[in-house]
Formats: C-alpha cells, sequence, structure tokens
C-alpha cells in the first residue's frame, strides 16, 4: 500500500515537473531555433546555391582546369563527414592562426557542403534541358551566357526544386551539428537544458519536435513553388 | 547573297557532307530533297553552324566564314542573327508564352525596346493566324500552331534567309496545311528560303530550285518542273517513285 502510493505520487509529481520544464524549455529552444538554426540554414543555403551553380557550370564548361577543380572539391566534400568538416574548420584551422567564431565556422561549413551536393542536382537538371532549346537559342542569335540565363537555367529551376528542397530540409537537421563547434543553436540549448534537468527524453523529443515543424512548413512552401513553376507544363 | 563552297562534314570517319556547292540569290526558294540519311538536314544545320562544318565555307551577305581556320564566335553569331530556323520539333521556348518566344529574340539579342517589340511581335503572329494566342503557353497549342509560333520567332530577328527543317514532319497529317499555308505566303512575299522537306507539293508549287540529295552529295539540281517530271538520274527517279508509290 505504501509502495503504491509512493508510485502514485511520483507519477503525479513527474507530471507536473514536466509540464512544467517543457514550458520553461520551449521559448529557450524555440529562440535557438530563430536566431541560429533558421538563419544559419537560410545564409549556408543562399552562399551553397551561388557555389552550387558555379560549380555545376565549371563541371559542364568542357574547360579541363575548371571541370577538374569541380570535380576535386565535390569529391572532398562529398567524401569526408560534414562534422569532420566542421571540426577542421573551427578547431583545426585554429593551429594555423585561423580563429574564427562558431557561427561563422558552422556558416562557412554548411554552405560548402550544400554547394558539393546541389551542385550535381544543378548540373543533372541543366543537362535534362533539351539540346533542341540550346540550338532554339542560338538560332536566335544568342551567346552560351545568354541562352543559359534565359532559357536554360529558368527550364533547370523547375526541375531541380523537388530535390533541392530535399538538400534545404537536409539542411535544416544538420544545423544541428554545428551544437557541437559551440553554435548556441537550438539543440545545443537542448543539451545545456538536459545538463540541469536530467530530462533527456522530454527535451530532445520537444527538439525533435521543432525540427519537424520547421521541416514540415518548408515542405508545404516547396509545394507553392512547385505549383507556380509547373504552370508552363501540361 | 548565300553561298556555300565545297561543305564538308565528317563525323568520325562518317561522311555526312562531301562537298556541296549552292548559291541562293535574294527572294529565291530552295527546296533540299532526298532520303533519310542523305545529309540534307546536316547541310541546313551547317548553314547556320549548329553543325560546324568539317571544311568549306559558308558566307551570307558580307559575313564569310571559311571552316579551314578557326572560325570566331562573333562570325558565327553575326551569321546566326541573319539566319531564322525552323526546327521539326519547333523548340519553343516552353516557359514562355507566344508572344514572349517571338520577342526573345529582338530584346535579348536586338536590344530591342521592349514595347516596340511587342508591338511587332503581334503583328507577326497576326500573319500567322495566332493573333488570338498570344498569351498561351505552347503546351496549350497543337503542333501547327507551335510550328507557326515557331516561324514567328524566327521571323522576329528580321532574318535574311530563313531555314526550314523539314517544319511538317512531326505533325498530325491534318495540321500539314496550316503550316505550309503560312510558309507559301512567305515565299510569295519574296523571303529567300532554304526548306529540307518531304512535301512535294510545296516543292513543285513554289520552289525556284530543288536539289535532290544522297550520300552526303547533291545528285541532281533543277528547276522542280524538272526534276519531278523528266530527271536525268537514275537515283532521282527511283527516290520520287518510292515517294509516289
Amino acid at each position: 500500500m505504501f509502495l503504491l502510493n509512493n508510485m502514485l505520487y511520483s507519477a503525479v509529481f513527474d507530471a507536473d515537473r514536466y509540464i512544467d520544464i517543457a514550458q520553461s524549455s520551449f521559448l529557450p529552444l524555440l529562440k535557438g531555433a530563430l536566431f541560429y538554426s533558421i538563419p544559419m540554414t537560410l545564409i549556408s543555403f543562399v552562399i551553397g546555391i551561388i557555389l552550387a551553380i558555379t560549380t555545376a557550370l565549371f563541371r559542364i564548361s568542357g574547360v579541363k582546369l575548371l571541370s577538374g577543380i569541380a570535380r576535386v572539391y565535390i569529391s572532398i566534400i562529398r567524401g569526408t563527414p560534414l562534422l569532420v568538416q566542421l571540426f577542421i574548420i573551427f578547431f583545426g584551422l585554429t593551429s594555423v592562426g585561423i580563429k574564427l567564431d562558431p557561427f561563422p565556422a558552422a556558416i562557412i561549413g554548411f554552405s560548402l557542403n550544400t554547394g558539393a551536393y546541389a551542385s550535381e542536382i544543378i548540373r543533372a537538371a541543366i543537362l535534362s534541358i533539351p539540346k533542341g532549346q540550346w540550338e532554339a537559342s542560338q538560332s536566335i542569335g544568342m551567346s552560351y551566357g545568354q541562352s543559359l540565363k534565359r532559357i536554360i537555367l529558368p527550364q533547370a529551376t523547375r526541375v531541380s526544386i523537388p530535390p533541392l528542397s530535399n538538400s534545404f530540409i537536409s539542411l535544416v537537421k544538420d544545423t544541428s551539428l554545428a551544437s557541437t563547434i559551440l553554435v548556441a543553436e537550438m539543440f545545443r540549448k537542448a543539451q545545456e537544458i538536459v545538463a540541469n534537468t536530467y530530462e533527456p527524453l522530454l527535451l530532445y523529443t520537444e527538439a525533435a519536435f521543432i525540427y519537424w515543424m520547421i521541416c514540415f512548413l518548408l515542405s508545404l512552401v516547396q509545394d507553392q513553388i512547385e505549383n507556380k513553376l509547373n504552370r508552363y507544363v501540361s | 547573297m548565300l553561298s556555300i563552297q565545297n561543305l564538308h562534314k565528317q563525323f568520325g570517319n562518317l561522311v555526312v557532307l562531301d562537298g556541296i556547292d549552292l548559291n541562293v540569290e535574294k527572294g529565291k526558294v530552295i527546296v533540299v530533297i532526298g532520303p533519310s540519311g542523305s545529309g540534307k538536314t546536316t547541310l541546313l544545320r551547317c548553314l547556320n553552324v549548329l553543325e560546324t562544318p568539317t571544311k568549306g565555307n559558308v558566307s551570307i551577305n558580307q559575313t564569310d566564314l571559311n571552316f579551314e581556320e578557326k572560325v570566331s564566335k562573333k562570325d558565327i553569331q553575326t551569321l546566326r542573327k541573319q539566319t531564322g530556323m525552323v526546327f521539326q520539333t519547333y523548340n519553343l521556348f516552353p516557359h514562355m508564352t507566344a508572344l514572349q518566344n517571338v520577342i526573345e529574340g529582338p530584346v535579348t539579342v536586338q536590344k530591342v525596346n521592349k514595347e516596340k517589340a511587342k508591338e511587332k511581335g503581334i503583328q507577326l503572329l497576326e500573319k500567322v493566324g495566332l493573333g488570338d494566342k498570344i498569351d498561351y503557353y505552347p503546351h496549350q497549342l497543337s503542333g501547327g500552331q507551335q510550328q507557326r509560333v515557331g516561324i514567328a520567332r524566327a521571323l522576329a530577328i528580321d532574318p535574311e534567309v530563313m531555314l526550314f527543317d523539314e517544319p511538317t514532319s512531326a505533325l498530325d497529317p491534318e495540321l500539314v496545311g496550316e503550316v505550309l499555308r503560312v510558309m507559301k505566303e512567305l515565299a510569295h512575299e519574296g523571303m529567300t528560303m532554304v526548306v529540307v522537306t518531304h512535301e512535294m507539293s510545296f516543292a513543285k508549287e513554289v520552289a525556284d530550285e530543288v536539289l535532290f540529295m544522297d550520300q552526303g552529295q547533291v545528285i541532281e539540281r533543277g528547276h522542280p518542273d524538272h526534276i519531278f517530271t523528266t530527271p536525268k538520274e537514275e537515283r532521282t527517279r527511283q527516290f520520287l517513285n518510292l515517294l509516289s508509290e
């Protein structure tokens, strides 16, 4: 009887405590997401896409030096773990006198990573546009650059939106790795709260839930963009 | 005005064009016929350097390209600005409306004022009978309508000569007529044209000269009356017989 009472008591006690911790931790986690995780994702993705387009154009340029540079870059980034890349940029580079703050170090790491993966998506999308589109644009006197900008890339964009959305959503989640190089993003916040409350299940589930919500919203945005770009295909 | 001399094209060891000469005077319509694989499409594509000839000369007005030497991109572009090309598979830009397709060359390449280009673009689309379809995307148009937009797009750059690469071959039979009608109209207006086609009726009606090609060479050339009624060469006769069967 005493035992049962004790268990009930502790269960009730835990429920209150859970609600309390969940409530008090939600705001710090959300702040971590709004001030670090999301900006980190957005900035890295924009820089990454610029890198990716450049790399893709290098690869299809037919100039050996340029396509060589692109290949080596892609090979190194894809062939090494993102976590290791972040450690090299943040901890490793200090040995040669380059001291970066956590946030910019993370941005560099994520941008390089996105650039390499997305460049292959963009290259494939460009190559998927029929040769006749190049020929038609050249036949009206367009230069290579004009054809690319006006005719090929707009069509390649439509093709690459679904796989690029994948990259984007992956990037949202990968930003949790920045916790290991001291960026005060959402997952690091969760870890800090766990250190005080000893409630790993609650806090990590809460963080997971917020990541999920962000990705869910992003997939809605993806649908919108796809609908808009699909208006010219039957 | 348009002339080619001793034009050769090889893909690896395969000889596709084996020394072609052609002179097109202003306002003339040249129709190129021949069996598939005869090199007629390659010949046409060499005229605006969508294929780079292995050897020989292509010149339009003052632009003279000699393919034994290195040909500059600028010269190729100058040449292309003087030729309008109509493709077998239309190759319209799918992300642009009919009107946007037509004004793309003038606005992007020739830097014509957009409003002026639109005005002229609408006129051209009206000319090919699509004045009511200017805001349609290619996928909303039938094959024949798409090809007529293709013709308007090529005309929009004010070319010296129009090149047609089997413009009706991909069309359903009932749509061929509307495209040929536009082409005949152009011919009667005095447009210089080089047409690769299997439409013999078109050749008979509007061609000033017919070229029969086989295996990369011009086998016979002359006025359509002669080519179609009294061909001199055995291969021409065989080909025409096959068509009339």
